[in-house]
């Protein structure tokens, strides 16, 4: 098959997604469980044509004509009806983007009725039930012509000059964010697009709401974490927290660090990590931007959640740590050289060379070599064996060569510790006896009774 | 504990206890593994201590490694849930409490459940006294912490307590219930619903009526549809507890309201439990109830919700009430089955395929016939291979009924159509019926119309397929005998001895392999032994080795002269072969046959 290109091949096998792309026709779905019966629209005159004492009115009977809800699936009833309903929500989105003092207290609910309508719905299952967002084509919104025209509308809405939170607060609630954060889960883009730039505008425009939803995102990762493992939607919500978190004042509330700590670090070991890795790793920098002394916890954490298995999660784990190292403060940097050195040691005698490649490229960065450079008595005891030993042993040649450079930046900063270090190693590897177990000098000197003591 | 300076040397080692040591040695190990291999001994280590200072010194440790990973902790969950008789008995088996407690309220779910588990277990060899004392106050903390972790766990710790505490806890308990119910975080209103169920059993009748109820009710139109769904469940044994004459006012308002929620999650799971909720509340509800909800789902705009109401038709019709089971069937059921025969979508239709022919049985002779038959005919020509399948695979159900006759000249082409499929699992699924379909069809049908499949099936490019039709042609001539195989297949079969590929010779030994027992050893001597002994001197190593392991098989079947003055020399020479692997397989022959 032509569609399949020369690299595409070279390992033998098709990409999942070359092989689906050939059979696969854009796929789309909807859900609206209809409970109205279908009437024909009739179309009404243009808002621009009526004079001003009816314009209101008029206003109003289109919104009214916007609850009517399609089909979409089907594309070929009810076209006329469709494109009336398509042309008046162009209409409507005109209307409140152009037009000042349109937005009298009694357009509200007819407003907020119109947009819970269309877009409040409950999302459709997934056509492909082992969706991978990574490699398949999502399923799109069927009603989109419209949905999204009532989004635009929203968005207008929100915008408007004219638009007051006190009296919006009454339809715009717990109730209504709870629902919009709910489609979050579309697997349009599209959808989710417009839905971050909505919850973004509520959040700023909606004091009391803030903290409510926060809580709801909160839930939503949790389930996602330790429940479904699927959410289309983290990627938006978490590029939402993080310009959220940018806001927070100092010192931070509980609340917040118990989502850093609960939330955004567990976070890292969801399965489709690399879908949402760049907002998560900017959530978390922007923390400890904020407060420093989360940094140890931080670093903690991912070292507690390191990738055992998944080579391509550890390049992005490094990358992440790279971010916190660019901000670390040095004292903070001291509580965590050990434990995360001794990650970093591994990381570089990884065989995957992706791997041991991003964690060597520390040493291209300026800020860490100073910070490696002040601790260098307690960081290059730490990597030398693996670094050695990776200078001899690696398979790949740019590792090797990378490794050699690394050593030799480390030998310049401290040389004398650097001969020690290769003597004694070179000692080690020659006598080649092995170490004893401690245990068995030591249960030499013990009863049975005295052992447990011992050994707890 | 915490650890300690060993005393100076002086005393004897004692090697008894060595390899305890190195367990608990180990416990603290670096290296994940190391430890998780000492936890799983753990119980080893606890005997070897003795209950007392398992209790004194063991556990206060355990609970303090409750910051391991999630692996170790996983482990150390489900142990101490085994735990009761290595710290000395029920009388002390509250000492596990601690550990475990902490266990609860750890983030991963996995362990978080394992601990409950766990926790229920141990509840049951707590004393009353005990229960109270040191049980419930427990389920009281999780009930009440901070996290939602812990409240979690709680949920699945109410309904081991509850039977056996005084009636004053009971109300504590029924009362951190409630409170767990209209929990903030969806997450635990979640773990509560789906113990409404499991709680409700354990309650007194007047408690079910005033307190699960209105949980039910409230968790049943839930803002969060994750919740909703999971109160369907308790639906099941909340309506099962209840006086028939209850159920009309207390359930079936939030049961007809799951049945039409807006939520497709909702209402499929109505469709999932359907056959449950039937038996729970009785026919009288279903016939006015249930059927028009059923009718709803078979024609829900959601194929998910569909294809679960599809899988659902058989079992409901059984369950229906005798007297007006036919009635209901015909009027009701039956024009939404035949619109889901021409659905649009191929789950629905296959999930309708894999349980239709069962309602043959249900209606008799005359309305199969008549308004199944269609159906059956319209499936079996369905474009969807799973469909055809599923069909072809329930045929048995109407076999009993009306005779497969009716079904055979359609029959045939979906057979050989499927038989001819692209996807190899299709034409794998098919092989594995034709035994049955053998059965059912007679020799001569067989002999005229499939037996040429069967036979193309053995030179198939695929070898789970070619190895699949070997092992077919042994289940027929199991059903056919050995004279049938003599006549028909084993010609064919030895006639491809000669093929010029040898993935198609030595197809003719895995099906000598498969035959010679059920043909026995007249036609196994005279006609397959001949043919394997010729092989022996194939060009292709892969072909000689399997002669080696054919012979071997085969051996059993011969009598010991055939084996003596043909076997034998076949397989010296082969074991002298240049090919490492003949040689190998040669001798094990050898050896197996005791022919050295």
């Amino acid at each position: 098959m032509s569609a399949i290109s020369a690299t595409e091949k070279v390992d033998g096998f098709t990409r999942k997604s070359m092989r689906k792309a050939q059979k696969q026709k854009k796929s789309q779905g909807s859900s609206q469980f209809r409970t109205q019966a279908l009437t024909e629209l009739s179309p009404l005159p243009q808002l621009k044509d009526a004079p001003s004492t009816e314009q209101q009115e008029l206003f109003s009977q289109k919104l009214q004509q916007c609850c009517m809800l399609f089909d979409f699936m089907d594309s070929v009833t009810d076209l006329k009806s469709k494109e009336i309903k398509r042309a008046t929500l162009n209409e409507l989105v005109d209307y409140v983007s152009t037009n000042r003092g349109v937005l009298v207290e009694t357009a509200y609910p007819e407003i907020s009725n119109m947009i819970c309508t269309n877009i409040f719905r409950t999302l459709p299952p997934s056509d492909n039930p082992d969706f991978d967002p990574e490699e398949d084509e999502p399923t799109l919104e069927a009603s989109w012509p419209h949905i999204q025209l009532v989004y635009e509308f929203l968005l207008r809405f929100l915008e408007n000059p004219d638009f007051q939170p006190s009296i919006a607060k009454r339809y715009i609630d717990q109730k209504f964010v709870l629902q919009l954060l709910e489609l979050f889960d579309s697997e349009d883009p599209r959808e989710r697009d417009f839905l971050k730039t909505v919850l973004h505008r509520i959040y700023g425009k909606f004091l009391g709401l803030r903290a409510f939803i926060r809580k709801q995102i909160n839930n939503i990762f949790l389930r996602f974490i330790y429940e479904t493992d699927h959410f289309n939607g983290v990627a938006e919500l978490l590029e939402i927290l993080g310009s959220i978190i940018n806001g927070f004042a100092l010192p931070l509330k509980a609340e917040h660090k118990q989502f850093l700590m609960k939330v955004l670090v567990p976070m890292h070991t969801a399965k489709g990590l690399a879908l949402f890795h760049a907002q998560l790793a900017y959530c978390v920098v922007q923390f400890l931007e904020k407060d420093p002394i989360l940094t140890e916890p931080v670093i903690r954490g991912l070292l507690k959640f390191w990738p055992k298995t998944c080579s391509q999660k550890e390049v992005m784990y490094l990358g992440e740590i790279e971010e916190i190292l660019d901000v670390i403060e040095p004292t903070q940097f001291k509580k965590i050289q050990e434990p995360l050195f001794k990650q970093i040691s591994r990381c570089v005698a990884n065989p995957h060379f992706q791997v041991a490649e991003r964690a060597l490229y520390f040493w291209n960065n300026e800020y860490i070599l100073s910070l490696i450079e002040e601790n260098i008595d307690k960081v290059l005891p730490i990597m030398f064996g693996s670094l050695y030993r990776i200078s001899k042993e690696h398979w790949n040649p740019t590792i090797v060569a990378l490794v050699y450079n690394v050593l030799k930046t480390l030998m310049e900063m401290n040389s004398t510790l650097f001969d020690e270090l290769t003597a004694s190693y070179k000692s080690d590897r020659q006598r080649c006896v092995p170490c004893p177990s401690l245990i068995l000098t030591c249960i030499q000197n013990l009863t049975g009774v005295q052992l447990w003591q011992n050994w707890i | 504990s915490v650890e300690k300076e060993a005393p100076g040397g002086g005393a004897d080692g004692d090697d008894s206890l060595y390899p305890i040591a190195v367990l608990i040695d180990e416990l603290r190990n670096e290296d994940v593994q190391l430890r998780l291999n000492s936890i799983k001994k753990l119980s080893t280590i606890a005997l070897a201590l003795g209950v007392e200072r398992t209790r004194t010194e063991l556990l206060p440790f355990l609970t303090d490694t409750i910051y391991d990973e999630d692996e170790v902790l996983l482990a150390l969950a489900e142990q101490l849930g085994n735990f009761t008789m290595l710290v000395g008995g029920p009388e002390y088996v509250h000492c596990l409490l601690p550990p475990l407690e902490s266990l609860a309220t750890v983030e991963e779910t996995v362990v978080r459940d394992k601990a409950v588990e766990s926790l229920r277990k141990i509840s049951q060899e707590h004393s009353p006294v005990d229960l109270e004392v040191h049980f419930e106050p427990l389920v009281k903390r999780l009930a009440s912490g901070d996290w939602f972790t812990s409240r979690t766990s709680a949920c699945g710790l109410f309904s081991v307590c509850y039977p056996r505490v005084s009636s004053t806890v009971k109300a504590e308990i029924r009362q951190h219930f409630r409170t767990l119910c209209s929990d903030d975080t969806p997450m635990v209103r979640r773990a509560a619903a789906s113990k409404l169920g499991e709680f409700a059993k354990v309650l007194e009748l007047d408690y079910v009526k005033s307190d699960i109820i209105s949980l039910f009710t409230a968790l049943a139109s839930d803002e969060q549809d994750s919740v909703r769904l999971l109160a369907v469940e308790a639906c099941v044994s909340i309506a099962t507890l209840l006086p028939q004459e209850d159920l009309e006012t207390l359930v079936m308002p939030t049961l007809r309201q799951a049945a039409e929620d807006k939520s497709w999650r909702v209402r499929y799971m109505v469709a999932d439990k359907f056959s449950e909720l039937q038996k729970a509340v009785g026919p009288e509800i279903t016939k006015n109830d249930l059927v028009p909800a059923f009718q709803n789902l078979l024609k829900d705009c959601e194929a998910e919700v569909r294809a679960a109401a599809a899988n659902k038709v058989k079992e409901f019709c059984e369950n229906l009430p005798e007297d007006s089971r036919e009635t209901i069937i015909m009027t009701h059921i039956l024009p939404c089955v035949k619109e889901l025969v021409s659905d649009t979508n191929q789950h629905v239709k296959s999930a309708l395929a894999s349980v239709i022919m069962g309602l043959s049985t249900i209606l008799g002779k005359d309305n199969t016939v008549e308004h199944l038959l269609p159906l059956f005919l319209a499936q079996l020509k369905d474009e969807c291979p799973e469909v055809r399948l599923n069909i072809i695979s329930n045929l048995d159900c109407v076999n009993e009924v009306i005779g497969i006759r009716q079904l055979s000249q359609s029959l045939l082409p979906a057979i050989v159509e499927l038989a001819e499929d692209a996807k190899w699992r299709v034409r794998l699924a098919i092989i594995e019926y034709m035994p049955l379909l053998a059965g059912q069809l007679g020799v001569e049908f067989f002999d005229e119309k499939l037996n040429t499949l069967c036979m193309a099936w053995l030179i198939d490019h695929v070898y789970a397929i070619r190895e699949a039709a070997t092992c077919n042609l042994m289940k027929l001539v199991e059903k056919f005998g050995a004279e049938w195989a003599q006549n028909t297949i084993v010609p064919k079969v030895l006639g491809m001895a000669n093929d010029p590929n040898y993935l198609h010779r030595m197809t003719t030994l895995f099906c000598i392999n498969s035959l010679s027992e059920a043909c026995g050893q007249e036609i196994t001597t005279k006609q397959m032994l001949p043919v394997v002994l010729k092989m022996s001197n194939d060009q292709v190593a892969n072909v000689r080795f399997n002669v080696a392991k054919s012979l071997q098989k085969i051996g059993p079947v011969l009598d010991s002269s055939a084996l003596q003055t043909e076997v034998k020399p076949v397989l010296e020479k082969l074991a002298t072969d240049t090919d490492m692997d003949v040689k190998y397989f040669a001798q094990e022959a050898i050896s197996v046959l005791a022919l050295a």
